[in-house]
């Protein structure tokens, strides 16, 4: 980042794909204005970066690319606010603020050599998506042992990143199982239910795995005991939180949860971290 | 007035012990000299916790909305009349209720003190009846308290509670005194400029903490228009402007329902005098829909009504 | 380092003198309370006080600053990108800084200049300033810095410390920048032993007249849950009307909102202080709030100066002592107290 932290990077929209069809969630491939910014510009999956828009105000939106990924930044923005509302009506070509790369990621040294189990529910699967692209690369795919995504939303309309999770259930070297929790779809070939239930049907050990856990908090509340029926313990366990932020660093003080800053400390932490915090998120 | 406090143990323990109630709101001495704390009790052994000196300046009513539980609360002559206020605007049931009625010889006014003793820290206040002494490093000093009233205090006409279910004394006579708007003549008197010059002034030490608002027990919004962000109505730096805005806005949501009770000056750590705003409006409601706020349980506040004499010069 | 004496007169010239060259900021005397303002021409410092009711930290970190401005006019090449806004930091002197204010300063330190960012405003400001503190002689009853690892006369975050003897001062350079400074005075008067051990003895006579005491010594060996727990937090929490009176006034919170604020086409970018009393600080933009309940912003503050901040830095608790709270809060709400309460929970 340049000397004040606060000041984001040029940015340019590059694409804009709409998501959902309840139109609600659109993906903005984000290209940087200046090579430099561009290159020094490193993340790692479970990052985050704060979205500048001049006149708006800024928001936190997880990193949906993969670092291997090169040339562009991918957010997949859920329209809910003043920000996020008014990055919903911008076009390709117009210009952003990016600020980041923020917070910490997912324990890719301690999940070497390990299996890992990603299950995502709705919209919360952005930096999700940047982890499962990151571990599928070439150059990265021998440092993990069996992949298995469980990722579902309401309606099939309402999943992230659809044609790359065609892609991958046909894939070999990762185990897909999408899901939704209703459909009335007559074509649909993929699992109907809720995404704890068919984690409890799909994963049957925590034998050296971890898990990345994100999703609705009504999602984790029933995910984390079927987690644990196979023996995942809460170190195991890991997970990105969302919070009310503004300036990202750990400097204007309201994201905490106890002594941590899901900006800086977090977003990412382990159930077992999270044991040792006020539930106040 | 003193005496009140054995008094309003002895009802709130019996409320309590009778479980008439389930909690009692009232006063706890406070930590400082001049000071005391709302406090909300619910078991009898508690009860002499209850406190009651000339220092209960703030308004208990703005514990009220949105309770649940059968309340027993003290209530100064004002502060029954935002109860009455709440009741009227639905954000408690009179059902809920037993009012301990406090009949009021005016509070003092903590900020007079201080500056009678020209900012020294005033370390042990003695109340008598009439008498207030006060004692510091160097000085001792005794004065009649109703010379050191709250403003709102000196012009008060109904420091009986309008509504109670019990007293803790007999009922003081009311000021007979028939302006108490003098001071907001003066200003109307002003040129706009002059106005402008005068309200700019008294609101530039602001740091918009929002005490005047969050003691006033009408600012009960779940979301208060100046906190809102979208849409966003007010900037949220201390631009006069928005400061300003604030103030005034603050002002207008509380026509027609204010009871100048003073709590709002009482909080403001940069004693600002913000009664300077509600008070005008005040005098407009009274003025030309006769309305004095929270003097009913029937009666709703005239912006929020209509009848075919209302004033309507304003239209043209 | 040096002590001098100083006449009462010429500490008057001398920071008049300074004015030349630095901004100076001292105590005044404006409607019924002290503050910190710049002085200019003919001002002088009013140090007959015992505290400003609002802290000098809006000194470096002012209530609302111009971080960023932009423009929205799209004939503008530079259209929609921020810009810092431009800013001068020229030296400045704060004069007759209480002690427990300059501590408070080195305790907000630790977070606008941390090993992984630096606030560039608060950082640069605090570089540009050199601080003349004026010792306590008389602590108000309501001042407990001397259980909060402070102290009438504590020297932490001062260049200068001056004592107050009555007619003279005598004034003890503790940094470098404080030498300096105190050599453009040309005072002449070292001070004797004689003024050296009325000095020490001041200090004891006003450490030993702080009559306020609050027991901290167990804060950093509690279990965090167990305090977020305790049963105690409603009824400290009842009275509260989450103004932002304590954090406002308060030298050591540091929380901020950021804010665009637009006119025509010219926008800022803003930072405003925001306070852990408000609902709508932690509000998310799905609506959910993580602390949508006043007795959860009340223990927020409390909890992040005397629990969160002790766990986190290792530096004692986020409290002074300066009694700010304790005096202003409109419902009495008492600091001292809930020190208590969590100490001996």
């Amino acid at each position: 980042m340049s000397d004040n932290p606060y000041l984001p990077y040029r940015a340019r929209i590059e694409e804009i794909i709409t998501e959902t069809d309840d139109y609600n969630l659109k993906s903005f491939k984000l290209a940087f204005l200046n090579q430099e910014d561009e290159q020094q510009f490193h993340y790692t999956p479970g990052q985050f970066c704060e979205i500048s828009i001049a006149g708006k105000g800024e928001i936190p939106i997880g990193i949906a690319s993969s670092p291997t990924e090169k040339g562009f930044l991918l957010f997949t923005v859920n329209k809910t606010g003043v920000v996020t509302r008014y990055l919903h009506n911008m076009k390709e070509g117009d210009m952003v603020g990016v600020r980041g790369p923020l917070g910490n990621w997912f324990p890719w040294e301690a999940m070497e050599g390990k299996n890992v189990v990603v299950i995502g529910g709705g919209f919360a699967f952005t930096t999700l998506r940047s982890s499962i692209v990151f571990m599928l690369h070439p150059d990265n795919r021998s440092k993990f042992k069996d992949i298995t995504v469980v990722y579902g939303a309401r309606s099939p309309g309402l999943l992230l990143y659809k044609e790359e999770l065609w892609e991958w259930e046909k894939r070999d070297d990762v185990n897909v199982h999408i899901t939704v929790d209703a459909t009335e779809d007559p074509e649909w070939q993929y699992n109907v239910g809720f995404v704890p239930t068919i984690t409890e049907k799909k994963i049957t050990t925590s034998e050296n795995s971890y898990a990345l856990v994100c999703g609705p908090p009504i999602m984790i509340k029933f995910t984390q005991p079927v987690l644990e029926k196979v023996g995942f313990s809460p170190e195991q366990i890991i997970m990105s939180l969302e919070m009310r932020m503004k300036c990202g660093i750990g400097i204007c003080g309201r994201c905490n949860i106890g002594d941590k800053y899901v900006c800086k400390d977090g977003p990412v932490f382990s159930l077992a971290q999270l044991n040792e915090l006020p539930n106040e998120y | 007035m003193i005496a009140y406090g054995e008094k309003i143990r002895e009802i709130a323990k019996k409320l309590l012990a009778e479980e008439r109630v389930d909690l009692i709101i009232g006063f706890k001495q406070g930590t400082l000299p001049l000071m005391t704390e709302p406090v909300m009790i619910k078991e009898p052994e508690k009860t002499d916790q209850l406190y009651w000196s000339s220092f209960c300046s703030m308004n208990l009513a703005n514990y009220l909305p949105k309770r649940k539980e059968k309340i027993g609360i003290i209530a100064k002559g004002c502060d029954s009349r935002n109860i009455a206020v709440h009741i009227v605007e639905n954000q408690i049931q009179r059902e809920q209720l037993y009012i301990i009625g406090v009949p009021c010889t005016g509070m003092v006014d903590r900020r007079k003190i201080q500056s009678l003793v020209d900012g020294k820290e005033v370390r042990e206040a003695i109340e008598s009846d009439e008498e207030l002494t006060i004692k510091g490093n160097g000085f001792e000093q005794t004065v009649k308290k109703i010379d050191y009233l709250q403003d709102n205090c000196i012009t008060c006409m109904h420091r009986n509670p309008v509504i109670h279910d019990e007293l803790v004394g007999d009922l003081v006579e009311e000021r007979k005194d028939p302006d108490p708007y003098d001071d907001v003549k003066e200003i109307e008197e002003l040129a706009p400029n002059e106005k402008w010059e005068l309200y700019s002034n008294l609101i530039k030490d602001c740091t918009r903490c929002y005490a005047c608002r969050n003691a006033c027990p009408l600012c009960y919004c779940p979301t208060c228009f100046v906190d809102e962000a979208d849409p966003q109505w007010v900037g949220k730096s201390i631009d006069p402007t928005d400061t300003m805005t604030f103030h005034i806005l603050r002002a207008f949501h509380c026509a027609g329902r204010c009871t100048d009770c003073g709590a709002c000056q009482q909080a403001c750590p940069v004693d600002i005098n913000v009664r300077l705003f509600t008070r005008k409006l005040n005098k407009d409601a009274l003025e030309l829909y006769g309305c004095e706020a929270g003097l009913s349980i029937e009666e709703r506040p005239p912006l929020d009504t209509y009848q075919p004499d209302d004033y309507d010069k304003f239209i043209r | 380092m040096s002590e001098t004496v100083i006449t009462r007169e010429e500490i008057k010239e001398f920071i008049k003198s300074l004015q030349g060259s630095y901004e100076v900021f001292a105590p005044v005397r404006e409607g019924g309370y002290h503050r910190f303002k710049q002085l200019t021409g003919d001002e002088a410092a009013d140090l007959d006080f015992s505290n400003t009711r609002l802290s000098p930290k809006s000194l470096l970190f002012p209530q609302s600053e111009r971080m960023f401005e932009f423009t929205l006019d799209e004939t503008n090449e530079d259209s929609h990108i921020l810009k810092e806004t431009p800013k001068e930091y020229p030296p400045a002197v704060v004069f007759g800084i209480r002690p427990c204010d300059a501590k408070a300063l080195r305790l907000v330190n630790v977070n606008f200049d941390n090993p992984e960012f630096t606030d560039p405003w608060w950082a640069k400001r605090l570089d540009s300033m050199t601080f003349i503190g004026l010792g306590c002689n008389d602590p108000c009853s309501t001042c407990f810095c001397t259980s909060v690892g402070c102290g009438p006369f504590h020297e932490e975050g001062l260049d200068i410390l001056l004592f107050d003897l009555g007619e003279r001062y005598l004034a003890k350079a503790l940094t470098d920048k404080g030498e300096q400074l105190l050599g453009q005075g040309g005072f002449q008067e070292d001070a004797d032993v004689d003024t050296r051990k009325r000095a020490g003895e001041l200090k004891k006579e006003a450490e030993h007249k702080i009559s306020s005491h609050v027991p901290t010594d167990k804060l950093k060996d509690k279990d965090l849950l167990n305090l977020f727990d305790a049963p105690f937090w409603d009824e400290v929490a009842f009275a509260c009307i989450n103004c932002g009176t304590c954090t406002f006034l308060c030298p050591t919170c540091w929380c901020f909102d950021i804010q665009d604020e637009v006119s025509k086409n010219q926008g800022d970018r803003i930072r405003n202080w925001d306070s852990c009393m408000f609902p709508l600080f932690t509000l998310h933009a799905s609506g959910h709030n993580p602390r949508s309940e006043k007795v959860q912003r009340a223990r927020q503050r409390f909890m992040h100066k005397l629990k969160y901040y002790v766990d986190k830095y290792g530096n004692g608790v986020a409290c002074v002592g300066c009694g700010r709270c304790v005096n202003y809060c409109p419902v009495n709400i008492d600091i001292r107290e809930v020190f208590k309460l969590m100490n001996e929970w």
